[in-house]
């Protein structure tokens, strides 16, 4: 009887478990909810004051984007994040693509990366509208930069990371963030802030 | 066998007062409903403190907003639609405001979901946005009014403290000169 009596609490769990997430209607019922994950699933392979990682990925663009290419001329963020059509992913980068004078004004770039295929990644952004910054597949070998940055969750997808590096290559900073939530803008506003005054 | 019979009632009573808990928290406030009493964070700029007849700082109420309807506009600065829809809503606002027998009689604010404050003022800045944005960070506001997709908006009609839901619904608001009238027309004004 003491079991019988769980069911009614877990059937309340079960309700209350799920999270609103993904909420713009430009989605509508196109987000795969995952449910909360492990916040964070991975080590990291990079510290802040290393040279970053090299890597050289496909845009959903059609361009090879290359790290290498903004060394002494950007700064660069690196978004990654879990996958496409999840929630919380769904709620970053649109929020990241009307701050294209943030990023301009610290004169860096920015870089979205997903271990997901170039179609899927094109039909997703799609209904984020025309976004400003390159889209990188990190398909195949799948994750591969994920992993050379340490960010590859054992499940495959990457975590929802930022790393900030400089004009040097050098890493400035490094957020792994819990990958059910989506980290506060301001502070990577800050963190950019701090490239003027070094 | 009165064990088992309480045990069942138990569970009855708990499955039946979760669900009641449910259906009130994710159905949107409704038409002809009683807005809730939400505590609203008071703008910290005099223009928007002014706009909604308030001063000081600490929370508000939208009954105690100086006027006789609210638009609410449940957004977040994230939302791909509600960038879209923005300066649709600024010229629902401008519409407002120059019309004398709306101005002061209608106002419009947003609540952003999931949004800091800082959010919500890049996003006044970027769509220049007139009216108040107020945070809402941690989904509270969210959660009691139905947990809604955005951008979701609700009107509602104010007299004597107490509040009347006279529209909510999901999605863009289209042409506004047709959606004033309808508000204008469901609360009386016109």
């Amino acid at each position: 009887m003491k079991k019988l009596l769980f069911l009614p609490a877990l059937v309340i769990f079960c309700i209350f478990a799920q999270s609103a997430c993904a909420l713009s209607d430009a989605y509508k019922n196109n987000i795969y909810n995952p449910g909360e994950l492990k916040p964070v699933d991975s080590v990291l392979k990079v510290k802040t004051g290393q040279t970053a990682p090299s890597f050289k990925l496909k845009a959903v663009s059609g361009k090879m984007i290359s790290l290498q290419d903004y060394r002494g001329k950007k700064n660069v963020v690196i978004s990654f994040v879990p996958a496409a059509w999840t929630p919380v992913c769904s709620d970053q980068w649109p929020g990241y693509n009307i701050i294209k004078d943030i990023f301009d004004s610290n004169d860096a770039v920015l870089l979205g990366i997903t271990v997901d295929n170039i179609p899927t990644l094109y039909s997703w952004t799609n209904q984020m509208g025309k976004l400003w910054f390159e889209v990188l597949s990190d398909f195949w070998p799948h994750g591969a930069v994920a992993k050379k940055f340490g960010v590859l969750r054992s499940d495959g997808v990457a975590e929802r990371a930022l790393f900030i590096i400089d004009k040097k290559g050098v890493i400035r900073y490094i957020d792994v963030h819990n990958i059910n939530q989506r980290p506060p803008l301001e502070t990577l506003v800050r963190e950019l802030e701090k490239l003027k005054i070094r | 066998m009165k064990r088992t019979i309480f045990c069942l009632a138990v569970m009855i009573i708990t499955l039946f007062m979760a669900m009641t808990i449910v259906v009130a928290e994710i159905n949107p406030p409704q038409v002809g409903g009683v807005f809730p009493e939400i505590d609203l964070l008071k703008p910290n700029n005099s223009v928007d403190l002014k706009y909604l007849g308030l001063s000081g700082s600490g929370s508000f109420k939208v009954s105690q907003v100086k006027t006789e309807v609210v638009i609410i506009e449940i957004f977040s600065m994230y939302c791909p639609y509600c960038q879209g829809e923005a300066p649709n809503v600024n010229k629902l606002y401008a519409s407002i405001e120059n019309n004398p027998a709306f101005k002061n009689k209608i106002k419009i604010i947003g609540i952003g979901i999931n949004n800091s404050l800082f959010e919500t003022d890049i996003f006044k800045k970027k769509y220049k946005v007139e009216f108040p944005l107020i945070p809402d960070g941690d989904f509270k506001l969210h959660k009691i009014m139905g947990e809604v997709r955005t951008p979701y908006f609700i009107v509602v009609k104010l007299k004597g403290g107490k509040t009347e839901v006279i529209y909510s619904r999901l999605g863009a608001l289209g042409d506004i000169n047709v959606f004033l009238g309808q508000i204008a027309k469901l609360s009386g004004l016109q």
